[in-house]
């Protein structure tokens, strides 16, 4: 039987996004565990819950001409722009042959030439910076589209309203994604939000804003790609609130404990990995097997990543030095 | 030689940058069609259009923040933050990310900050000199010319340089003629400081608006038999250390002149280098001349009574030089 799914999407693109969403929880969970060993140190911001919006957002994307810039819980963005998990994971070690040559660190994931501007550590700095990679584009004509994400709690910081404004006034191709995993560190969002709908905070801007599953990477992947073609051609901004969950705490030294087991759960019901596979299975789009299959390979994947993190040396003193200045 | 003022000179720098290269644009409040608040971009509206000289919102932080992500996707922004006083809104930008995108992502922020400092009857918002407040922040550069020929050169380098550059202008000085060549391609290179003027007994350190100072208390100082050498840093980030010892080692006294307050201003990273370099060239202890360490007063008598002048300076020399004569 060929499903409607599989008519819809392609398999392709089906596997490319369950694919992603494996990786990173895969890898996520291996640098939680290395956190626990002390083989990862400072901050570490985890994305296991939230994939399906990087995934599904990314997905939509062009990566030779659209930019991604992002926040500090930024690695599962960083692997569905495609960066090596070695890559990435030898850099949470502050190794040499991290991203960063290890002098970044998981929050400053970079990689220019794959449009990946950051992995970036102050809450909502980055997102005047993402206005200005979309005026470069503008300015060029170059067709390409930004995507800045962002939490709900950087929506409170001036830096977002005032770029909200001079994308709509100058015409930016730009799409803000605000991931609302509900807590700004450990403050649930409804009680620091004037607005529980964060999707209308655009509209005194006039920019049409828009909420989203981010549990459902199809829901996203969906939402950001007609998003993206429009503003390809319109180069007018969008804002979309993409709801999701973080099934960690907000960093590896938080224990979450204000929220409640029952919450985690009922989340973890609608836990985004499982409700692609369920229905990649149930609509006979890939056999279990060939799944599992997948997720064996992030799991080994994951686990490479951390041998070459720990077989990599670390940076040479006197690199602290380099790439001060130009 | 042609007199120009230096407000013409920083637009004839503007100008022949823009002409050169494609990538350059302003961008900052009221710059387009108000031609800057002290009129240093006039005419460059009509001569480059509004896709290269854009009117910002008011909103330094996405001013700065905005002309960050430019610079990272390949233009040259030079954006102009109307008071030095305004750098605290966008203190982030600069200093966390225009400073740090090299060392963390290898990719150069080639972006100048024009900003107007100094005392001129505006009170305590709209009136200081800030450099102190970045000078310890290692991956930017501070300018501070005090002629139109510095004006000019240093502002065409600044726009080449491939770091983020802040450029201090004393807004008292705009009208200040100077000499500087018609034609041609003036460019000063950062970093170097210039002797304005020659003198064998004690070199005075100025910075900025103070030059002017140092000059004149240099002429009237020369009537009483004391011979100054007046050195300009010019750069102060990075500092020409070598310009200045070799001037110490021919005066061996020093007197070091700056508006920003005294205490952290450049002028006790002045004295040390100084100290670590060549104390024992000294035969007079370092003498500092800054501001005193209170906001700037609005009041003409006050703020006459804070800004350094050419009578503290003489003062100064003489207590150092000729303590009978003072």
């Amino acid at each position: 039987m060929s499903g409607k799914l599989e008519k819809q999407y392609g398999k392709k693109l089906l596997e490319k996004l369950y694919r992603e969403m494996v990786l990173i929880r895969r890898f996520e969970e291996v640098a939680g565990q290395q956190y626990g060993l002390r083989k990862i140190g400072g901050f570490c911001h985890l994305y296991i819950g939230q994939e399906a919006v990087a995934v599904g957002s990314i997905a939509a994307l062009d990566l030779e001409k659209d930019y991604v810039v992002t926040a500090y819980r930024d690695h599962g963005h960083a692997l569905a722009c495609g960066m090596e998990p070695d890559v990435i994971m030898a850099e949470l070690f502050g190794k040499v042959t991290g991203c960063s040559g290890g002098k970044g660190g998981s929050m400053h994931l970079f990689d220019a030439g794959r449009h990946m501007l950051g992995g970036n550590g102050i809450v909502g700095a980055h997102i005047p910076i993402a206005t200005g990679v979309a005026l470069k584009l503008k300015t060029g004509n170059e067709k390409g589209v930004v995507l800045c994400y962002f939490g709900d709690g950087a929506i409170h910081q001036g830096s977002f309203h005032e770029s909200m404004n001079l994308a709509k006034i100058l015409g930016l191709p730009i799409i803000y994604i605000c991931e609302n995993n509900q807590y700004g560190m450990g403050t649930d969002f409804t009680r620091v939000s004037s607005q529980q709908d964060l999707s209308v905070l655009g509209t005194a801007y006039n920019i049409p804003g828009k909420q989203l599953n981010g549990m459902d990477v199809l829901e996203v992947y969906d939402g950001i790609q007609k998003a993206v073609a429009t503003v390809r051609e319109t180069s007018d901004p969008l804002f979309f609130e993409i709801k999701t969950y973080r099934y960690r705490g907000h960093s590896m030294s938080d224990p979450a404990k204000y929220r409640t087991k029952e919450e985690l759960d009922n989340y973890k019901q609608q836990d985004p990995i499982l409700i692609l596979k369920k229905r990649l299975v149930d609509e006979q789009v890939f056999a279990e097997n060939k799944l599992d299959e997948i997720d064996e390979e992030a799991k080994r994947s994951s686990a490479q990543s951390v041998k070459f993190a720990e077989e990599s040396a670390e940076p040479s003193i006197e690199s602290l030095y380099s790439d001060v200045y130009a | 030689m042609r007199e120009i003022t230096i407000r013409e000179a920083l637009n004839e720098a503007l100008q022949e940058e823009m002409k050169r290269d494609d990538a350059v644009i302003l961008f900052g409040e009221d710059i387009a069609r108000m031609q800057g608040a002290f009129k240093v971009t006039a005419g460059l509206l009509d001569m480059f259009g509004e896709d290269r000289v854009i009117d910002t919102p008011l909103a330094e932080t996405l001013v700065v923040g905005g002309a960050v992500g430019m610079a990272m996707a390949g233009l040259r922004p030079v954006a102009e933050l109307m008071f030095a006083d305004f750098l605290g809104i966008a203190m982030d930008q600069l200093c966390n990310y225009a400073a740090k995108m090299k060392y963390n992502c290898g990719v150069n922020v080639p972006l100048v900050v024009r900003t107007a400092c100094g005392a001129r009857g505006s009170g305590m918002h709209h009136s200081q000199n800030t450099e102190g407040w970045i000078q310890n922040v290692p991956g930017l550069k501070i300018v501070m010319p005090s002629t139109a020929y510095d004006a000019k050169g240093l502002l065409k380098s600044a726009i080449r340089d491939n770091n983020p550059v802040v450029f201090f202008e004393q807004k008292t000085m705009y009208g200040l003629k100077g000499e500087v060549p018609e034609g041609g391609d003036l460019v000063i290179p950062l970093g170097k400081a210039d002797v304005k003027r020659q003198g064998g007994d004690i070199t005075i350190i100025a910075t900025g608006g103070t030059v002017h100072e140092a000059l004149a208390a240099a002429a009237e100082l020369e009537g009483r038999g004391i011979s100054c050498e007046v050195v300009d840093p010019r750069t102060l980030l990075p500092l020409d250390h070598e310009t200045i010892i070799e001037s110490v080692k021919k005066t061996h006294n020093v007197v070091i002149v700056h508006e920003a307050p005294k205490i952290g201003g450049i002028g006790a990273e002045i004295a040390a280098v100084i100290a670590e370099e060549a104390i024992y060239e000294l035969e007079s202890p370092v003498r500092r001349i800054g501001a005193p360490f209170t906001p700037v007063p609005f009041s003409r008598p006050l703020e006459k009574a804070y800004v350094p002048d050419r009578e503290r300076i003489i003062t100064t020399v003489m207590e150092l030089l000729s303590p009978e004569g003072v």
